[in-house]
């Protein structure tokens, strides 16, 4: 291994590599979505009128979607500490459960997406579905990517778990900390885009 | 360091798809000379039209087809497009692949005695995002319409309804973006996590503070423009109105979009990114040119942690002060006050630094070799560039200075002899390190006085041409424009210069090339120089150091008092 | 980091106790919002109250920001502040406009 700090922290930082690069990473993911609440921000000041979330959308899916995220969060916490448990066969079931749920987020997504369209609500319609449709389908790109990187772990994830546990669990806990984020924006997405 | 075996790479894994920091690096500063290269070319056809307004391009106006220039004379949709990509490859895809992913890939890690970056295959990713954003950038030339021609800032709503070559330009962006902000998180990374032992922050050379703060510019300023660049991308490809007002109308007819959207927004997150770009592209110069003064002046640097306060200092600052680009958009009065005001602060930290790296000159007995020349033209070329700022970033003159050729001079004063300037310093002082053989003093000094003789007969008539109220935008150069009488023949000088400038460049080719087989072996340290990469072998293996490599002292201790010989290398005990 | 079993299982009843947290202020969110009981305003400023206390409670708890590095409070801290100057100045922009 030619980098070091990979596995154990550095002890004068205190950090593993991989946690501090995942931060800094969340650090400009920040300043992404900052970026389009700011233009929310700015396209509502500017309106004349602005439309309540609900004369587009339905909030009885958006709460459904986040107690079902949620609900990943948690089995995902769970899936960390089972793999810092040392205990593989749960670590693997909280995951699968985990991307399970982001699964499901994505087909209640599509549900609302498509009851839009056929409502001939589409992007172009008014700047208020605009910003709905980029904010939300960018955060639903989000859901996609922790999927992708949760389901790689816990399908081919045994080999370096057998190799390495703690390295393992590190990433674990790495990917948890972007699929908490992706939580944690929707958080705010939600009563912004539905309820205000 | 090492496990000891290495395995035998591929020709593939070693040149093309590699992780070693040292290839990488030298892959990003390779096709940033290239780029740097083809927007210089843009410009010299543009510098043609402003000349010789209406006459044919000779020689090869043939080249550009009906749609482009009938009968070899450049048609104004063509010099657009000529100027919005000479800025956008200049910056995005010139001076940023050199100055950060370059020399901060190859040098930063060797000078914190780290045996690679902390994320190879994420550095080989950053790569290669870029070159794919490289690709579509010049790809987008040959789409029907041509390549984006709104100009580098793309002001919407104008870049909304321009032809397909904008949304090249947007997907083009994004990938250049995303490169970016993956290199910025492995430098912080890097930076923090794998400076060699006793290597303490304030032991840490000027180069890699710089390359530190400007990768958290890049972390922070660089994703609102990705924002933007999705929403400008929505707007044209999916018909939102982000940035189209209500009742637009173009050409005599009103748009048919729901409208309720901002022009503004764009300008408000481009210059939340594009304020602190600008200092992307100078801190590393800075850095650079710092190294380069110590070194060849034998003397500490003066002020080595002033420069660092004032280099974080100018870092933070430069996240407030994007609007003083947008006084002309009508903004009142207050917001117009505060942002003066941070204008004027950040202008502080600048100077201090200039100053510092001015008086580090003093008493040092200098050596003269090509690195230093560059080095020192910077000094003046980066403070005629900083002091023609200041009046821009007062609302009340740069309501007469908005958009003529004074910003125009302005601005490239900081960034081609400015930064450029370092970027050759640079090159010339570790491509010894890089190829393990000197590049020639003859060629170099051949290459560096043409160049600052005609850089700048480019720029400075600029200035005056702008103060003279010559509009920026003017696709024949003035020709018709009453203003622009008095300054006008000054054109045809600047694109003389220009083409000089061009010719200048050749020994410089030459001498990169060249070198490679015939220059003097360089050996370990060859500049006697006291930072750590200059303790790794020439050039240096993968894995980089020997043995690991271990910090006693600060970077610069040249000519220490009581030392028989003039630099202890920070490597050196006792 | 190197954590005991018991250690873990202590977490384990935190993560939980913040699983119900997080679905009551949801069922808060959503309920405040039907009743309508405030004007416009103030039921605004509520659901961003709510919102960004659920908020912390993830970043706190699920992303373990309760007992993490300095590094990282310095990297967030100076992230937050750059978010709300990006958040609040193209606000202010709209508001202050010369009128002619």
């Amino acid at each position: 291994m030619l980098v070091p700090h990979i596995v154990k922290p550095r002890p004068d930082t205190g950090l593993t590599n991989g946690k501090f690069g995942i931060w800094l990473f969340l650090a400009s993911e920040v300043m992404l979505f900052g970026a389009l609440f700011a233009t929310y921000l700015m396209l509502r000041v500017g309106a004349t009128d602005w439309p309540l979330g609900t004369t587009y959308l339905d909030p009885k899916w958006a709460t459904l979607n986040t107690a079902v995220l949620i609900t990943s969060s948690v089995t995902m916490v769970m899936a960390w500490a089972m793999s810092a448990k040392r205990d593989f066969a749960k670590f693997r079931f909280f995951m699968l459960l985990t991307v399970a749920l982001g699964f499901c987020f994505m087909i209640i997504k599509y549900i609302e997406y498509s009851a839009k369209f056929d409502h001939h609500y589409y992007p172009s319609t008014h700047v208020f579905l605009a910003i709905y449709f980029t904010l939300t389908g960018l955060h639903g790109l989000h859901v996609l990517g922790g999927m992708a990187v949760n389901a790689y772990l816990a399908l081919f994830g045994k080999k370096l778990y057998d190799k390495d546990p703690e390295w393992f669990t590190n990433r674990v806990e790495n990917s948890g900390l972007f699929w908490h984020f992706v939580d944690l924006v929707w958080i705010f997405l939600f009563p912004i885009l539905y309820l205000l | 360091m090492s496990d000891g075996h290495h395995e035998e790479l591929s020709f593939w894994r070693k040149y093309v798809f590699s992780t070693d920091h040292k290839v990488i690096g030298i892959q990003y500063c390779v096709t940033g000379l290239a780029f740097l290269f083809f927007g210089f070319c843009l410009m010299m056809l543009m510098r043609w039209q402003l000349a010789y307004p209406g006459k044919a391009i000779p020689i090869i106006g043939g080249l550009f087809g009906d749609a482009r220039a009938p009968g070899g004379i450049m048609l104004p949709d063509f010099y657009n497009e000529l100027g919005a990509m000479h800025g956008t490859i200049m910056v995005f895809l010139g001076v940023v692949p050199l100055a950060v992913g370059g020399f901060g890939n190859f040098v930063l890690p060797l000078q914190i005695g780290a045996p690679d970056m902390a994320f190879p295959k994420l550095n080989m990713l950053s790569y290669w995002s870029l070159f794919v954003g490289g690709v579509v950038m010049f790809s987008s030339f040959f789409l029907e319409g041509g390549a984006a021609q709104s100009g580098w800032t793309s002001y919407a709503p104008l870049s909304n309804i321009a032809p397909s070559g904008q949304t090249a330009w947007l997907i083009g962006m994004i990938f250049l973006i995303t490169s970016s902000l993956l290199g910025s998180v492995n430098f912080i990374v890097t930076t923090v996590q794998l400076r060699a032992k006793g290597l303490s922050m304030f032991r840490m050379s000027i180069f890699c503070w710089a390359q530190f703060v400007t990768s958290f510019l890049l972390l922070l300023a660089f994703p609102p423009l990705e924002a933007a660049g999705v929403l400008q991308l929505m707007d044209r490809l999916a018909d939102t109105s982000f940035f189209m007002p209500d009742g637009l109308v173009i050409s005599g007819e009103v748009l048919d979009r729901s409208g309720g959207g901002s022009p503004l927004l764009w300008q408000h997150l481009f210059w939340f990114l594009a304020h602190p770009e600008v200092y992307v592209l100078i801190l590393p110069a800075l850095g650079i040119v710092g190294e380069i003064i110590a070194n060849n002046t034998r003397k500490p640097l003066w002020g080595y942690r002033t420069i660092i306060y004032s280099l974080i200092f100018l870092g933070f600052m430069s996240f407030i002060v994007w609007a003083h680009h947008m006084y002309m958009t009508g903004m009142g009065s207050v917001l117009a006050t505060f942002f003066q005001t941070t204008t004027m602060i950040i202008s502080i930290p600048s100077v201090i630094i200039l100053t510092a790296l001015l008086l580090s000159l003093w008493g040092g007995s200098i050596r003269f070799n090509t690195p230093m020349l560059f080095a020192l033209a910077f000094l003046p070329m980066f403070g005629i560039g900083g002091l023609t700022g200041l009046p821009l970033g007062l609302s009340a003159p740069d309501i007469a200075l908005h958009d003529t050729y004074y910003v125009i001079g302005h601005f490239h004063y900081v960034v081609a002899p400015g930064t450029i300037f370092a970027l050759f310093a640079g090159i010339y002082y570790w491509y010894p390190k890089a190829t393990g053989r000197m590049m020639s003093e003859t060629l170099g000094k051949l290459h560096f006085w043409p160049s600052l003789l005609f850089i700048n007969g480019v720029f400075f008539p600029m200035l005056i041409q702008g103060l003279n109220g010559v509009s920026r935008r003017l696709a024949d150069g003035g020709a018709t424009y009453d203003f622009a009488g008095a300054v006008g023949p000054l054109n045809k000088m600047m694109s003389w210069s220009a083409w000089g400038l061009a010719l200048a460049q050749i020994p410089f080719i030459i001498n990169f090339f060249l070198s490679l087989k015939t220059g003097k072996e360089a050996g370990d340290n060859p500049w006697n120089a006291t930072t750590v990469e200059w303790a790794s072998p020439s050039p240096p293996p993968h894995g980089n150091f020997a043995t690991e490599p271990v910090v006693y002292r600060g970077p610069y201790e040249y000519s220490v008092p009581g030392s028989d010989i003039d630099f202890i290398p920070q490597t050196k005990e006792g | 980091m190197g954590h005991s079993h018991a250690e873990i299982d202590r977490h384990i009843k935190i993560y939980l106790m913040v699983f119900g947290a997080l679905l009551v202020l949801t069922a808060a969110t959503v309920g405040a919002w039907k009743l309508h009981f405030l004007p416009a305003t103030p039921a605004i400023a509520l659901a961003l109250i709510i919102a960004s206390v659920k908020a912390s409670l993830v970043a706190l708890f699920f992303m373990h920001l309760n007992a993490e590095n300095k590094a990282i409070y310095w990297v967030l801290a100076l992230t937050m502040l750059f978010f709300f100057v990006l958040l609040l100045t193209p606000f202010l922009a709209a508001m202050d406009v010369i009128s002619l």
